[in-house]
């Protein structure tokens, strides 16, 4: 096709332009797909890794397909096939480390999980006691509740304050970028803060739990506050005039009105939030220590949670040591992976009929 | 079904037994209660931003001028503590920036342009379970488990392209764990692979579809018409995105702390024995001293982060905001 | 270089909706042949299936045969990018690429077909594109400035001049004035006239005006009623049409009784 530029000005006399292009068979992708696949499958037979399989059925598939294509549909075929498996291999490429990880996580950890790993903690009053991680769980609930204690409240104020009040002046400019570059906190940084913050008042040697909820809710407040702004955003202007119009006070408007038709999307971003700060290890390193003892005080004394545990496990780094950092990895992903589908649930349950 | 609650509380409000009130009192006072909460919490979004940088200026401003023994064995300066620091941030994080910046677009691609419709939903999906999954867990992951699966392909890298002239410099000497510097980069690059997926889909979706059918009905192939379209659309959105997986990457600290065996000399090398660690995964492996001369460096070190971190999401920021400016003119 | 296209027994679906039924027609070449009806009777729907940019929609199919020059559309073996390289199509809001300067936006399709021009023959291309358009004067001087820098009506006839860089055969003109103000609706009217020499145009058009105004022959589409596929009523020679129209559900809609 590339003669047809050079010959523009004849075109006009040309009479008929082939619309039957030559043109691999629907099926070349499959057939060249699957000839690859047996040819990873012939090398894992033969001995080869796994990796060393996969990569080289891979690469056949991402290199003949396009050479091919090149010898019947010319060069702009090719690089559109080219691409096509490329983008499509990050993808697959991407899923290898997720299903890895969880496989991982699900056949090291879940054997570990019983009553006894659940209900004690590594604290042992004789030789004989079994461990378990009683102690993190329970830190772990302590110290998220009282970031989500400290998070909610003021995320969500501060998205009425953008969305109802605010509205568009320096102040709520001001703050909407803040809070942007504020999800961008890394949490370490948050972690000495707190530490900074709790040191200076209460002495050097203070560690408690609170001061980890603390350095959590720095990282939670600016997700509550994108997911709430978000939601107020879509609570239509109709509803709020019509609330006006019959005398409600904007407060009670806000409250009986706006929140409850946003509330779905809220919870949603709360329990999000809430998902994504239960699994932070780094911050709570720093202030809320770590300790072998159940601590129901948040405000006093190290408190461990169950990341803190598992990288515990980890500087220790004996196979003992590993299996439990395995087992409680199972308990910090299963909690995890619950709060996101409740979120979903939630999200989906509450959220305000569409018409 | 919203709407009901207030036309019941309206004439409670309104009290028809009482005089006309214009200003009526109850709702203003209300309303300024409320309001005032309102305006409380944003500023304490502000306040606690600020309070981060003067908290940490406050303990950490003596890190800076330490005693040369403080900062010692390998160093004498403040300078001379964090340069390997930065040194391996950036490392970890280029690595990590090289690999997963060609995979995210490549999956928002997939999502936004190349799945079938009953596809990409799920697939996107998968992506955010990536981002749901705790650091700490990856950071067990990478050095139980793909350290391990990665030494032959550390010894591989050497004896491959050890002679090379420049790659050879990256590629010398393998780490027999598997715990070198790329091992975390790669583990890093899984941390932020959905948070560039994320911002990219979303503005590669928002092309507008004029656009992408001007180019189609032109002749274009499906890669052609990206090419024309859709990237040209969203380069700022991908720039942003790019630059907020760095500041991701830059602050990470549990993969960095988890899989790389730690050392002081700075080299080229990237799968090397021992490589210098992060700021943050320094800070998340020396903590425990406790000496009150070293937990202030330390906090100087966190200070130096956040203020990286915070440019570069700054400048992440002001991109899309730039972007946004002009696509509204 | 102007071509007939043959349309026989057309059914066009979104998923398992059919929205378009039982067309058949001859659009004649180097001819204008417009396509009016109601809102939502498909007649945009079955211009998008004429250069196979229905089938962009996930889901949507089209069955029946659309012959070319001889050759099928459908045919399992045409490759759609040849046929929208053949088939070249204006679109109801003009949309120049807003990347590109108005010299590239010219060249765009060309440089997908050809990896390298030479400067002079790129100049020469956008010159007899742009002057093909009766755009030229308007904007020689400024060839380097984006495309989205002009009005309404000068990007509308740039999207045109694209299109014909390409040389193709049909051009394909989805209600190119709908959006424009009346004087440059004017402009790519007069242009609808000198383009039909060389091409045969296929226009959609809610304006029963420009219709009769532009076109020769003309296709009057219509519902049965609402959720009822699309179908073509009356398909006649312009002049017939709006004198003395076959059908009389054609005639109520052309004398504004409904639609």
């Amino acid at each position: 096709m590339t003669t047809t530029l050079l010959a523009a000005p004849e075109e006009k006399e040309r009479v008929h332009v082939p619309l039957v292009r030559p043109r691999l068979p629907r099926l070349a992708p499959a057939v060249v797909g699957g000839t690859a696949t047996a040819l990873a499958l012939l090398l894992l037979v033969l001995g080869t890794g796994l990796v060393t399989a996969a990569a080289t059925g891979a690469l056949v598939h991402l290199l003949v397909l396009p050479l091919w294509a090149l010898a019947v549909e010319g060069r702009r075929g090719a690089t559109d096939r080219m691409m096509t498996g490329l983008v499509w291999a990050t993808f697959t490429i991407a899923v290898v480390p997720l299903v890895s990880l969880l496989w991982r996580v699900v056949s090291e950890g879940a054997g570990r999980i019983d009553g006894t790993f659940l209900s004690y903690s590594f604290f042992r009053t004789q030789i004989e006691q079994p461990v378990g991680i009683y102690h993190a769980i329970i830190g772990t609930l302590l110290v998220t509740l009282g970031a989500a204690a400290i998070s909610v409240p003021v995320g969500v104020m501060a998205a009425i304050y953008l969305v109802e009040y605010g509205k568009g002046n320096k102040l709520a400019k001001a703050i909407t970028f803040l809070v942007d570059v504020m999800t961008g906190i890394p949490s370490i940084v948050a972690g000495l803060f707190a530490f900074a913050l709790f040191t200076l008042i209460f002495g050097p040697a203070h560690v408690s739990g609170f001061g980890g909820s603390v350095a959590l809710s720095l990282l939670m407040v600016p997700i509550v506050v994108r997911a709430t702004e978000e939601m107020l955003r879509l609570v239509p202007d109709d509803l709020r005039e019509a609330s006006y119009a019959l005398g409600t006070p904007k407060w009670r408007t806000i409250v009986k009105i706006v929140l409850p038709t946003a509330l779905g999307g809220i919870l949603t971003g709360i329990t999000l939030a809430t998902a994504r700060v239960i699994g932070e290890t780094a911050p709570l390193l720093l202030i809320a220590g770590a300790t072998d003892r159940t601590n129901m005080n948040l405000f006093d004394g190290a408190m461990t949670t169950l990341p803190v545990l598992i990288y515990g496990q980890n500087l220790r780094g004996d196979a003992p040591a590993e299996a439990i950092a395995w087992g409680a990895a199972f308990v910090l992903i299963v909690i995890v992976m619950v709060l996101n589908l409740v979120a979903r649930i939630v999200g989906r349950v509450l959220a305000p009929p569409t018409r | 079904m919203t709407a009901r609650p207030a036309e019941r509380t309206a004439p409670t409000t309104g009290r028809p037994d009482l005089p006309a009130d214009w200003t009526s009192v109850r709702g203003g006072v209300g309303d300024r209660i409320f309001a005032g909460g309102a305006l409380a919490a944003g500023l304490t979004i502000l306040a606690a931003l600020a309070g981060v940088f003067v908290f940490l200026l406050a303990k950490g401003a003596t890190g800076f001028g330490k005693p040369s023994e403080v900062y010692g064995p390998h160093a004498e300066s403040f300078l001379g503590y964090v340069f390997p620091l930065l040194v391996g941030t950036f490392t970890a994080s280029a690595i990590a920036l090289v690999i997963a910046v060609p995979l995210a677009f490549g999956i928002a691609l997939v999502i936004s342009h190349y799945a079938p419709r009953w596809l990409s939903a799920p697939a996107a999906f998968v992506i955010d379970l990536l981002a749901a999954v705790p650091s700490v867990v990856y950071g067990l992951w990478g050095a139980f488990f793909l350290a391990r699966q990665l030494v032959p392909m550390h010894e591989w890298l050497h004896a491959t392209f050890g002679g090379w002239p420049v790659l050879g410099a990256l590629f010398g000497e393998p780490n027999t764990a598997g715990r070198s510097i790329l091992t975390a980069g790669i583990v890093l690059a899984v941390m932020i692979l959905p948070i560039i997926t994320a911002i990219t889909r979303e503005v590669f979706s928002r092309t507008p579809r004029l656009h992408e059918e001007a180019a189609l009905a032109l002749g274009a192939t499906r890669w052609e018409m990206i090419r024309m379209t859709v990237f040209p659309y969203a380069r700022s959105g991908m720039v942003s995105a790019v630059m907020l997986g760095l500041g991701r990457a830059l602050g990470e600290t549990m993969a960095v702390t988890m899989v790389l065996s730690v050392g002081f000399d700075l080299s080229w090398n990237i799968i090397a024995q021992s490589s210098p660690t992060s700021i943050a995964a320094n800070i998340a492996l020396k903590y425990k001293e406790r000496s009150a001369d070293m937990l202030e460096v330390l906090v100087a070190t966190g200070l130096v982060l956040f203020l990286l971190t915070f440019l570069v999401n700054f400048a992440a920021r002001w991109v899309i905001g730039r972007s946004e400016r002009r696509m509204a003119r | 270089m102007a071509k007939s296209i043959d349309i026989s027994d057309v059914d066009i679906y979104y998923g398992d909706f059919l929205a378009v039924q039982g067309v058949n027609m001859t659009i004649r070449a180097g001819a204008v042949t417009a396509f009016i009806g109601p809102s939502g009777c498909g007649k945009s729907t079955f211009l998008r299936s004429l250069n196979r940019m229905h089938e962009v929609i996930p889901g949507a199919r089209v069955e029946g045969k659309i012959v070319v020059d001889g050759q099928d559309l459908y045919d399992p073996g045409v490759d759609p990018v040849a046929v929208r390289r053949q088939i070249g199509m204006v679109f109801q809001r003009p949309n120049p690429f807003p990347t590109m300067s108005i010299y590239d936006n010219v060249l765009a399709g060309l440089k997908l077909n050809a990896g390298k021009l030479r400067k002079s023959e790129a100049d020469d291309v956008v010159e007899r594109s742009l002057r093909g358009a009766n755009l030229w004067n308007e904007v020689k001087d400024r060839l380097g400035k984006p495309g989205m820098g002009l009005s309404g009506g000068q990007q509308q006839r740039l999207c045109i001049a694209r299109a014909i860089a390409v040389e193709p055969q049909v051009l394909l003109m989805d209600e190119p004035c709908s959006a424009l103000d009346p004087i440059s609706t004017s402009a790519i009217e007069d242009l609808i006239h000198e383009l039909k020499d060389d091409y045969t145009i296929v226009i959609v058009t809610h304006n029963m005006q420009q219709a009769a105004r532009v076109s020769d022959d003309t296709g009057f589409f219509n519902l049965k009623a609402t959720g009822q596929p699309g179908h073509l009523v009356e398909f006649n020679p312009t002049k017939k049409m709006f004198a003395n129209p076959d059908d009389p559900a054609t005639e109520a809609y052309i004398s504004g009784r409904f639609g």
